[in-house]
């Protein structure tokens, strides 16, 4: 067991995919000698080369597209994207392309690309850097996404994404990059499959939803709710896509409650998705609405103003009121 | 084929005649050896890589650009027949199409568009293959790895970025081959793509990073003077050749309705690129004769003189004059490839009857390379769904 950020531990397993696979490669804007403008891929260029890590020019669908050509020449790039706001660029890339080629080719060609984005808010930063664009991809598909919310987590599934045959879309939780956990770089233990939700605190009266950045704010959510002697369960998602249906409908099942929260807006997004699924799954195991808790319809708003538009325990805990009301 | 080494000065010629960065409007310098008059000329570099093409090459080329077109012929009355949903005609490029893709050496990898028909069958390509897209079977029939010919490409451009990427994999390819004290073969990239394409910013992003990281790609970009309806002057000011000049590059315009003086500029360019040179960019002057695609009227927006002041130009009638002029072809041969383009008309037309529809399962299965419950569980919906047609058919006999 050793203790690191989830920096750090998406950096060591990185390094570990490296040191394995002699065909895995780096690839991105300022990730050689900077390290990677959040330093994740710190001292790796050092060790592996500007073969291996490479400084790309400033363009993102031409990181997305080469990686693409890389791949079809049995490469398996890891591509940064340096902000959740600048993938832009690349959507035509990885929608049009990326997506659809071992479709196309009915299944003659895989093109194991993974994409990084450090991705939502938080951190007080201007336009274009707190965006959370996750279900833009979850839409298309072809691609899978996942989403870490601890350091055992990010060491693991960052490697389990190198290892898939399908493109992965890897949403690094920016404002969590510096939260330290223990990490068991021997076993992945739970972690071995990357596209299952995992329950992370048991509970009886009702279900909490999130992934990524929001896997603590849950959780806390949860505590406080204790305190009211109401036991919440707290689902952490992982993955975005394939969404793991069965965990949270065995879960709310149980409970009969469920609120889902993410940063991104509610309207259009992955809680709309699992409230209609559970929906059609459980509906008479509900005791109330699917309730979401998300951003607001608008642009993601200036960083001095963004408290009021991020889901925190307040709202998670007003929505869970909502909820047991019905 | 080609020595490894360049003609001494070639460098230096090239240079020179590329250099001449014309500003807008003002003539550019264009390879050309076979003109229309089918008369051969010479060129101070390409001449030299014009004599590797020998009596039997040239007839060859004369086949492949006959085959071809009489292929497109083809494949256009399908589509007016309404067995085809859509064509996407390539008549007056065969030059262009049969003189690169005969330059290409087995282990060069190609990322065509959706319009090199001639390309494909230069590289063994089942021409049955490229009609299963358009009769809506398929999406790309072929096995990309079989010919080194990669799927068509749709949406504009975006093959030109994978083609710098997997350039970018043969130098890593050579680099680990060198590390296991292997030998792997040199090899060459050549991106296919359009004057309208050449707008678009993936053509852009492609040539810095092929310039960046040296890439041995070979840009080959075939001036059909019309994206649809609107011309090259929309796209671009500057003949497009001289637009490598700005990512540090050689450009090179060539008549792309000369065989042989395609053929003799992309045989130095790959050998430039798989050499360790880095990349290079081909203008093939050239112009599509038909429409865009079957759905288009091109009569909405040009003029027949153009048309018919392109058609001086064939490159099937010069090479004819040439074959004919210097005794490498007698009659009995063009009657061969007449009778030859005759079956291979049949063939196409049986084929393109026989071709399966396939099963949606099929889609259900390749939208992913490893397990996903979601497509698990749509398709056993499917499949229930399905079924209950089927008793109910039952039930009805």
């Amino acid at each position: 067991m050793a203790t690191m950020t989830i920096a750090k531990a998406i950096n060591e397993g990185l390094r570990a995919s490296l040191t394995k696979n002699p065909k895995s490669l780096l690839m991105g804007e300022d990730i050689g000698h900077l390290g990677g403008v959040y330093r994740v891929t710190d001292g790796l260029i050092k060790e592996f080369g500007d073969d291996r890590v490479l400084d790309t020019p400033l363009a993102e669908s031409g990181i997305v597209g080469t990686a693409i050509g890389l791949a079809l020449r049995g490469y398996s790039p890891v591509c940064e994207i340096q902000f959740d706001g600048f993938v832009y660029p690349a959507f035509n890339q990885i929608t049009t392309q990326l997506a659809k080629i071992h479709s196309r080719s009915l299944g003659k060609l895989t093109v194991p690309v993974v994409i990084r984005i450090p991705y939502g808010g938080g951190i007080g930063s201007i336009e274009h850097h707190s965006e959370s664009p996750e279900a833009l991809f979850a839409h298309t598909a072809g691609l899978r996404i996942i989403s870490p919310s601890n350091a055992h987590d990010a060491y693991w599934m960052i490697q389990k994404a190198i290892e898939c045959q399908d493109p992965v879309i890897f949403f690094e939780p920016k404002r969590r990059y510096w939260l330290k956990g223990e990490v068991d770089v021997e076993n992945a233990g739970l972690s071995e499959d990357p596209f299952k939700a995992h329950v992370v605190r048991e509970g009886t009266d009702a279900t909490i939803v999130a992934y990524g950045p929001l896997v603590p704010v849950a959780l806390a959510a949860a505590n406080a709710a204790l305190e009211d002697g109401r036991s919440v369960e707290v689902i952490d998602l992982r993955s975005i896509s394939p969404l793991d249906f069965d965990t949270v409908e065995a879960s709310v099942k149980k409970t009969g409650r469920l609120i889902v929260a993410h940063e991104a807006p509610t309207f259009g997004g992955i809680g709309g998705e699992i409230a209609a699924r559970i929906g059609e799954r459980a509906f008479l195991h509900l005791e109330a609405p699917v309730i979401r808790v998300g951003g607001f319809h608008m642009p993601y708003p200036v960083a001095k103003v963004e408290e009021d538009y991020l889901p925190d325990i307040d709202k998670i805990l007003e929505a869970l009121d909502r909820s047991l009301a019905y | 084929m080609g020595s490894t080494q360049l003609p001494p000065g070639t460098e230096e010629t090239l240079a020179a005649t590329t250099a001449a960065a014309a500003a807008p409007g003002e003539p550019v310098e264009m390879v050309q050896l076979l003109g229309p008059d089918g008369k051969l000329g010479t060129d101070p570099v390409f001449s030299d890589y014009a004599k590797r093409i020998d009596p039997e090459k040239l007839r060859v080329f004369y086949t492949d650009m006959a085959r071809i077109r009489r292929f497109d012929q083809e494949a256009t009355a399908l589509q007016r027949q309404g067995e085809l949903a859509l064509w996407v005609p390539l008549t007056g490029q065969e030059a262009a199409q049969i003189g690169s893709g005969h330059a290409s050496q087995s282990q060069d990898y190609i990322f065509p568009t959706y319009r090199e028909h001639g390309v494909a069958l230069v590289r063994n390509v089942d021409l049955a293959e490229l009609l299963k897209q358009f009769r809506g079977v398929s999406n790309g029939g072929w096995d990309p790895r079989e010919n080194n010919f990669h799927l068509y490409t749709l949406v504009l451009a975006a093959q030109t970025l994978h083609a710098v990427g997997y350039a970018m994999g043969i130098q890593r390819d050579q680099k680990l081959a060198a590390t296991q004290d292997s030998t792997d073969s040199k090899a060459a990239v050549i991106a296919y793509f359009g004057d309208g394409a050449s707008s678009e910013g993936d053509v852009h992003e492609s040539m810095v990073f092929a310039a960046s990281y040296n890439a041995p790609v070979v840009f080959f970009c075939q001036n059909n003077h019309w994206a649809i309806s609107v011309p090259t002057e929309v796209q671009t000011k500057v003949p497009l050749a001289n637009r490598a000049k700005g990512y540090g590059f050689p450009g090179i315009r060539v008549d792309g309705n000369d065989v042989i003086a395609v053929h003799a500029v992309t045989e130095w360019a790959l050998e430039h690129a798989r050499e360790g040179r880095g990349p290079v960019l081909i203008e093939a002057y050239t112009y599509r004769v038909g429409a865009h695609t079957t759905a288009d009227d091109p009569t909405k927006y040009r003029e027949s003189a153009e048309e018919a002041a392109w058609r001086e130009k064939d490159p099937l009638e010069r090479l004819e004059k040439y074959l004919r002029a210097e005794g490498l072809a007698d009659e009995a041969f063009f009657d061969q490839v007449d009778a030859d383009g005759d079956e291979l008309a049949k063939y196409v037309r049986s084929t393109t009857h026989g071709l399966e529809v396939p099963d949606i399962r099929e889609a259900f299965a390749n939208v992913y390379a490893e397990q996903h419950p979601l497509i698990a569980e749509e398709l056993a919906w499917f499949e229930e769904y399905s079924a209950g047609f089927e008793s109910d058919e039952e039930t009805a006999n």
